[in-house]
């Protein structure tokens, strides 16, 4: 093997935004070694799909540049491609007219292409499909027509971009497997594999190297070698242990900074912004807990039970730390005597309880203190997202305030009005 | 009853505050606006077109005309969308003149283009010829500013994926075209299409027959014999003319229209199989036609495939996106000479305007208040009919499978045609043009309500529904706490296109020649037509600047702010 790699990020920085600027990526590091098989996980906004978009050349990067074969490249890369997670199949196109627009692009002459197309559809198990339009296909067989498109054009570098996360159980296992068949195969021309996904399982099954990332700003923290043969079984132990230990560095990421010391917006520090869940799933998730025996359980199994993504169950285990009903640590959530109760008490005590834990929470007494300081103990929505956006993306900063809202009218602290707009103090608060 | 594609009821321009593009936009327009005047005014002798023939005979030979220029026009209005539009999408520097521009000249009315168009040609060409094109220009300019609109509207909204897509592969500006943007946007350019044939049979009258000072200019057309049936005001040839029309009409929408909408199918982006997805026989029998079938696949196709090769050998795909198509000292040429023309030409302009005199400034501000006093009233008669009867459709499959032929014959007749016949009833009444102006802007104004009603109440979720009939609710409660709502922003859109509707209609609608009598009564639409027809360039100039800042006011600080409002409010997701 080269000591080269296929293709290098070097210090990409990626910016979105004019005058409210929002860092989906700073200062990445990666490599992509010829023969490599890697997986990129993180939680949402952690720029994996933005990443692939610079590597591919679709984003020009704010800073840093791309190396393929060790010189920079800029522009769209001919020697990459993509695969969509919403397929980005042409509906106007047949099967063979979406594969073979993709080699006529690249310059090849009617009689080769249409034998080529035919070829790859064959491959993929669509042959008997290809004057069909895309809207008569199953999720399953629209993104083998994607995987076709992307082999036409003979890629060193495949990227996929959460490939099979809109699609069914069933059709995701067998499109995984043959995924793995073709790249262990050898019959295609590819080199390397870069993909992105939400589900930890899946890294674990096909990654040689599973790269994590971290969200605001979005960045990588840690990269993890998985040594495992193939074909892997995904009740072994091994297996599991190198599950639990994805989650533990994810679940560690999103609960590095410390819980107490969080600034307020405006003042200087690190600002932990509120995960977006409804208090409906935290109870739920409490309760659940309740049901295990020393109310402990690993995190990959509940997302097994609760049948929640990645990223969804981070932000719940996240909010329960945050107030104290549950502590996360090494990959296993435990619950706290508080959160026991929590789980076991009455609506309205539930409620009381909730509201004694918001108001420790510094981004929410924050906002107590902005309310309580204007002069009818009400704000415009639109005043409190200009204050918020000093410190969060626009889109962010909407987010924030509408978890703060939501948590606050159900602890009964805060009221909102849709039609105004207004944010106020509930009246016993005033 | 032609379904409403979402992208109809979309609203057909960003919402966007005054801009300092659109001051150069309104300097651009009454600089090119006083340009023609000034040709005018240059413009030599009497002339006087060919005499127009009642007889049954001419009848047919009139309709192809009319259809000839109606199609050149609109072969013109598309080639005029698909630059301007892929101009403004796509280079960022244009776009904040060329998007206000498109939403003023949609404002001008019709006649106000023509001493712009036809003397500028007369003065060139010869005076046959320089009619036909005035004539072919003036109908394009009836038909073009929605099919932009909407072209504009897809290049600027085609989903990210598909672009990426066509990015990685390495689609070269022919294949995006091809296979991206004409695509994706083909639904609504064909519902526009539609439209904007409609406007033209509207203003084929005014567009084939128009004196300008002492110019008398007549072009054989179906248009023409209606009008000259009018003047005349011979009741069968009317008669005769109407029946023509509704016929030309009828025979396009069979053969021409239902075929494309139903072959158009293809192009939506939902990636599920409609549910009742259009039908044509036409295009039934096409498709099942062997001689058709051969065109397609050893004509049309190997010259498609031959017309990609040469693009992508003559432009291929650049790697590298940082090339900057026009370079920067280019621009500079541009703006510097577009600002000292602008200057110049404002200096003109304003020269000109300061030979009108007060009264008459005093009639065009009384006479825009008349014309919009009857643009509102023409609007509150459309909502209280359309509403009621648009919501019964809606609801009501059983009532729509009867009454949708009705309403799309009724649709499909240009208000223009039929005024003579409302003139022939009306003006013995005391008031009778005004109500007749009235009328007409309504019969012109009124489908865009009935459709978008239609549209707004199919598009209420069934759950909706079903909610409100599980729950009891009385018939007033119902349509406060369901319907209205519901329907409030596609009332509005719809609003928006029907009083522009009736602002360029004002300009047909109050000044009428019938029987050799010439009727007017008080409003701008009199004013500019009356200056047309009397070569007062000053007048019309101004009258046409002030129509056209009422109407953009009134869409920007009224129309719009509603529009946005009602989106925040009562949007249905």
């Amino acid at each position: 093997m080269t000591t080269r790699p296929l293709f290098e990020l070097q210090h990409i920085t990626q910016v979105f935004g004019g005058r409210e600027r929002f860092t989906a990526l700073q200062d990445v590091q990666l490599s992509l070694q010829e023969g490599e098989f890697v997986l990129l996980v993180g939680p949402s906004g952690s720029g994996k799909s933005t990443l692939l978009r610079v590597l591919t050349g679709l984003l020009p990067p704010t800073e840093g540049q791309v190396l393929y074969r060790g010189t920079p490249f800029r522009g769209v890369n001919p020697h990459t491609t993509l695969v969509f997670q919403t397929f980005a199949l042409f509906p106007w196109l047949t099967v063979q007219q979406n594969v073979e627009v993709a080699i006529k692009a690249r310059g090849v002459p009617p009689e080769q292409r249409s034998a080529r197309a035919t070829e790859l559809l064959d491959r993929v198990g669509l042959d008997g499909f290809e004057s069909a339009y895309p809207r008569e296909l199953s999720g399953g067989m629209r993104q083998k027509v994607g995987f076709a498109r992307a082999m036409a054009v003979e890629p060193e570098l495949l990227c996929l971009d959460e490939p099979f996360s809109s699609l069914d159980v069933l059709s995701a296992e067998a499109l995984r497997q043959e995924l793995l068949e073709l790249w262990s195969s050898g019959k295609i021309p590819t080199k390397a594999v870069l993909m992105v996904t939400h589900n930890i399982d899946e890294a674990v099954l096909l990654a040689d190297r599973i790269v994590i990332m971290a969200k605001e700003p979005g960045r990588v923290v840690a990269e993890l070698t998985v040594q495992l043969p193939h074909p892997r079984r995904s009740k072994k132990a091994a297996f599991l242990t190198l599950v639990d230990q994805v989650y533990a560095t994810l679940a560690g990421q999103t609960l590095a900074a410390p819980v107490a010391v969080s600034a307020v917006p405006g003042e200087p520090g690190y600002i932990r912004g509120l995960p977006a869940i409804t208090i409906h799933d935290l109870a739920g998730l409490l309760e659940r807990l309740t049901e295990v025996p020393d109310h402990f359980v690993e995190l990959y199994r509940l997302a097994e039970k609760l049948k929640m993504d990645t990223t969804q169950l981070l932000h719940l285990t996240d909010a329960t730390t945050l107030l104290g009903f549950a502590t996360v640590a090494e990959g296993d959530i435990t619950l706290t005597p508080l959160g026991e109760t929590f789980a076991e008490a009455s609506i309205l005590a539930r409620k009381e309880m909730f509201a004694s834990r918001l108001r420790r929470l510094p981004m929410f007494q924050w906002l107590l203190t902005l309310l309580k300081s204007s002069e009818k103990r009400e704000l415009q929505w639109e005043v409190v997202i200009t204050a918020l956006e000093a410190e969060f993306a626009p889109e962010e900063a909407e987010r924030q305030l509408a978890t703060l809202v939501t948590w606050g009218r159900y602890a009964e602290l805060l009221t909102y009005d849709d039609r105004t707009g207004v944010i106020a103090l509930e009246a016993k608060e005033a | 009853m032609r379904r409403l594609s979402d992208k109809l009821l979309t609203p057909q321009l960003p919402l966007r505050p005054f801009t300092w593009g659109d001051l150069v936009v309104g300097l651009l327009v009454t600089v090119v606006v006083y340009l023609g005047v000034r040709f005018a005014i240059d413009a030599p002798t009497v002339v006087k077109g060919p005499d127009i023939s009642l007889s049954l005979t001419a009848l047919p030979w009139y309709a192809l005309l009319s259809i000839g220029r109606m199609a050149a026009a609109y072969v013109l209005s598309l080639l005029f969308t698909l630059l301007y539009g892929y101009a403004a999408a796509h280079y960022r520097r244009a776009e904040p003149i060329l998007i206000p521009l498109l939403d003023v000249l949609q404002s001008v009315p019709i006649l106000s283009f023509l001493p712009v168009v036809l003397l500028s040609f007369s003065a060139i060409l010869p005076q046959a010829v320089a009619a036909e094109l005035a004539s072919v220009l003036l109908i394009f300019t009836s038909q073009v500013w929605n099919l932009t609109f909407s072209w504009y509207q897809s290049l600027r909204t085609s989903p990210t994926d598909l672009r990426e897509a066509s990015s990685i592969f390495r689609f070269n500006a022919w294949l995006r075209f091809r296979n991206l943007e004409l695509p994706f946007a083909a639904v609504g350019l064909l519902w526009n299409s539609m439209m904007s044939w409609a406007g033209g049979w509207f203003f084929l009258m005014a567009a084939e027959i128009f004196t300008v000072g002492d110019r008398d200019f007549r072009l054989p057309g179906l248009g023409a014999y209606l009008k000259e049936a009018a003047t005349q005001g011979n009741v069968p040839a009317i008669g005769w003319g109407l029946g023509t029309l509704v016929l030309v009409i009828v025979t396009l929408d069979q053969i021409v229209w239902r075929p494309l909408i139903a072959w158009a199918d293809r192009f939506k982006l939902e990636m599920v199989e409609s549910r009742v997805p259009p039908t044509s026989w036409f295009y039934d029998v096409l498709r099942s036609s062997a001689i058709v079938e051969w065109l397609r696949t050893a004509f049309l196709r190997p010259r498609l495939e031959r017309l990609d090769v040469w693009f992508l050998r003559h432009y291929p795909t650049s790697t590298d996106r940082s090339r900057s198509g026009i370079p920067v000292w280019g621009w500079v040429m541009v703006v510097a000479t577009a600002t000292i023309g602008l200057a110049y030409g404002t200096y003109r302009a304003m020269d000109l305007l300061a030979t009108v005199p007060l009264s008459q400034w005093q009639a065009i501000a009384v006479g825009a208040m008349a014309t919009l006093g009857r643009v509102l009233l023409a609007l509150v008669i459309a909502f209280s009919w359309t509403v009621p009867l648009g919501v019964a459709i809606g609801m009501n499959p059983r009532l729509a499978a009867w009454l949708q032929p009705v309403v799309q014959v009724a649709a499909s007749v240009p208000a223009t045609a039929l005024f003579p016949v409302i003139l022939l009833l009306l003006l013995h009444l005391p008031w009778g043009i005004n109500l007749a102006a009235v009328l007409l802007m309504l019969m012109g104004t009124q489908w865009y309500l009935l459709f978008n009603t239609i549209a707004g109440v199919s598009a209420i979720p069934q759950d909706l529904k079903d909610t409100a009939a599980l729950l009891q609710l009385s018939p007033s409660e119902r349509w406060r706490t369901l319907i209205l709502p519901a329907l409030v922003p596609s009332l509005i859109t719809g609003a928006i296109t029907a009083s522009g509707g009736a602002w360029n209609a004002s300009i047909i609608a109050e000044y009428v020649e019938f029987g050799g009598k010439t009727i007017t009564t008080t409003g701008i639409g009199a004013l500019i037509t009356q200056a047309t027809a009397g070569g007062d360039y000053p007048l019309l100039l101004a009258a046409t600047l002030v129509m056209i800042f009422t109407v953009v006011t009134i869409n920007r600080l009224v129309w719009r702010r509603l529009y946005r409002l009602a989106e925040e409010r009562y949007r249905m997701e």
